[in-house]
């Protein structure tokens, strides 16, 4: 009966994910960069790189209870592998103007000179999952020695990593890989997907990154609710009777590091994506701040809480208080108050407020769904003792 | 069953286990007894491998323990229930019988062992979707032994089942240890209630300061003037 009920509820999170989608491809449509709800698509598509950010950090920080603060530094590596594999030929030279390029592989024209507008997808594709490999890959090299230290001591080393990693791709003696300290441009992003239908163009620049997203967070909440994922939280609980019950430490918390690492990677690929620009500067480890912010707002050990926290974090400091720092805001005129800055203040007062009243985040542990599903009464019986 | 020979464990400096003999028969429940600092649960977490021995050995049904991995000692058949209860607070009664199981992997035979745990406590089941941390103290100790069941243990070691207990909880408690071992599983049982864990079990052991002192059935060692001194108050 309980197997039922959960392939029940299953599909109905499939169907609603499947008109979310298409919801997404509708709006992409109907509204124009002109509109003043075009902000909608900008937040759904920073929302969705910032979404799948947290809860693939939910996954290491919440669902495994090791604090790690590298996150930034593993998005850095997605979205300079992302970069560096699809600029086009034509374009490398201009983007390396200071430098030879080294790399000159770029994944969207191998493929579409063989296989046309499906190459190209295809060449997004691989260039995404490569820069989620490539950050999963340094993960487990820096897990080695990181992953035996504990709570604080681990968040500082993979924070200096994170910083360290930033100051390495600025170097000019790399400048042949990673174009030193300028930034790279002209690659794949989201701007220029289109698909052509018989004539008329769908523009998908929004539908993108909500579809790698929404894959990602999917794969992530199947890999919670394995075997693997009960592992997590049993180490979470009580090390030491995890590992009475037979769970490998040191394993399971490096399968944990990497996968959680691999979405930082697919992310920061995301983002490279949707910003059209990946410059080493913009992962300082503030960025790690904003997304443990979004967990800690959403609630540990809630993926759909993630989520939450990340739209309504990127919704708040990119759309609904944008008008604090441009003089009006709610109709109010006053460019006296309203000015640059003002938007910060007001944003952390939120903040605080979220934080006092919801003290386990906004979801604390439950999940969407569980909001929904009535309460079975338990009988009512006393306990003996 | 398991043969401990000549064992010696020490943390840092201080000696824990100077040399200890104990043997747990098949099918027996042998309690292991003694005070605070005895060696007690030393014992226990050597056996499974959480704590590395000095010197001696522990054989389980003719293998060699000492210098295995957890993970490939409790694929033996060895589980352990340890002290204090340690339930994953967090997680759901269900969750937590399912981690038990976790070396396992034939499905239809875990779902078979969970209706054996509940028919052993009932309660269990009724609480299968609450969260282990709000749990009585009973029931949690109730739920670290079913944990432990789960991996269907030839041999299940007991670290304190009745610690911080309620004295009719306890009483519950060593009925099922009683049960389990009918039903085939070895028991190695850790006490400080002496009175308690000699009425229940087949063989004890004493163990003072990091050696064994006394040996016999359970009957014996309660009519024993020593451990009546020492252990039951009289």
């Amino acid at each position: 009966m309980i197997e039922n009920k959960n392939r029940k509820s299953a599909w109905i999170a499939f169907v609603i994910v499947l008109l979310f989608l298409a919801l997404v491809i509708v709006l992409d449509q109907i509204i124009k960069p002109t509109d003043k709800m075009y902000m909608l698509l900008t937040v759904l598509q920073k929302g969705s790189v910032y979404a799948l950010a947290a809860v693939s950090m939910n996954l290491l920080n919440g669902y495994t209870g090791l604090f790690s603060l590298g996150h930034a530094g593993f998005m850095l590596i997605g979205a300079y592998t992302y970069a560096i594999f699809t600029i086009p030929s034509t374009a490398r030279d201009t983007v390396y103007q200071y430098y030879d390029a080294a790399i000159r592989i770029s994944f969207p024209e191998i493929f579409s000179g063989a296989l046309g507008g499906f190459g190209t997808v295809l060449g997004v594709a691989l260039a995404v999952i490569l820069a989620g490999l490539m950050a999963a890959l340094l993960a487990y090299l820096i897990g080695l020695p990181v992953l035996r230290l504990k709570s604080d001591y681990l968040a500082i080393a993979t924070l200096g990593f994170a910083e360290i990693i930033r100051a390495v791709f600025q170097w000019s003696k790399l400048g042949p890989v990673t174009n030193g300290s300028n930034l790279l441009k002209s690659f794949a992003r989201t701007s220029t997907f289109k698909l052509n239908l018989g004539g008329s163009t769908v523009s998908l620049s929004t539908f993108v990154p909500v579809l790698i997203a929404t894959i990602s967070i999917t794969v992530i909440v199947l890999i919670v609710n394995s075997t693997y994922g009960r592992a997590f939280k049993a180490i979470r609980d009580d090390e030491v009777a995890a590992e009475a019950m037979g769970i490998n430490l040191a394993k399971h918390k490096m399968i944990s590091f990497v996968t959680s690492s691999f979405f930082a990677g697919v992310a920061g690929a995301t983002m490279a994506m949707v910003l059209s620009i990946a410059q080493a500067n913009n992962f300082k480890s503030a960025m790690t701040y904003e997304i443990l912010l979004m967990v800690v707002l959403g609630g540990i050990g809630s993926i759909s809480g993630s989520v939450i926290g990340a739209m309504l974090f990127i919704s708040a400091s990119e759309w609904w208080l944008r008008g604090l720092d441009s003089g009006s805001f709610l109709g109010i005129n006053a460019p006296g108050v309203f000015r640059n800055g003002f938007r910060l203040v007001v944003f952390s007062v939120a903040i605080m407020i979220v934080v006092l009243f919801f003290r386990k985040g906004i979801m604390g542990e439950k999940e969407l769904p569980d909001l929904f599903r009535k309460r079975k009464k338990a009988p009512v019986k006393e306990a003996a003792e | 069953m398991l043969k401990i020979h000549d064992l010696h464990v020490s943390y840092g400096g201080i000696k824990a286990l100077r040399g200890i003999d104990l043997e747990v028969p098949d099918g027996k429940i042998v309690t292991l007894i003694g005070a605070n600092g005895a060696g007690k649960s030393t014992t226990l977490r050597t056996i499974t491998g959480l704590v590395k021995a000095e010197s001696g050995s522990i054989q389980y049904d003719g293998v060699e323990l000492l210098g295995q991995p957890i993970y490939k000692i409790l694929e033996l058949g060895i589980a352990m229930v340890p002290e204090g209860r340690r339930v994953f607070a967090n997680l759901t009664v269900l969750e937590n019988l399912k981690i038990g199981a976790y070396l396992r992997k034939d499905k239809a035979e875990i779902e078979q062992d969970l209706r054996w745990v509940y028919s052993l406590f009932p309660r269990l089941e009724e609480r299968a979707w609450q969260v282990a941390g709000t749990l009585s103290g009973g029931e949690q100790q109730m739920l670290a032994v079913g944990r432990a069941l789960m991996s269907r243990p030839k041999l299940m070691m007991m670290d304190e089942p009745s610690l911080g207990l309620a004295p009719l909880v306890v009483k519950g408690i060593f009925e099922i240890i009683k049960e389990i071992n009918r039903q085939g599983v070895t028991v190695l049982l850790i006490e400080q209630n002496a009175n308690m864990a000699l009425k229940t079990a087949d063989i004890g052991y004493v163990l003072e300061t990091g050696q064994i002192t006394l040996t016999g059935s359970g009957k014996e060692l309660l009519n024993n003037e020593a451990v009546k001194k020492a252990y039951l108050g009289e």
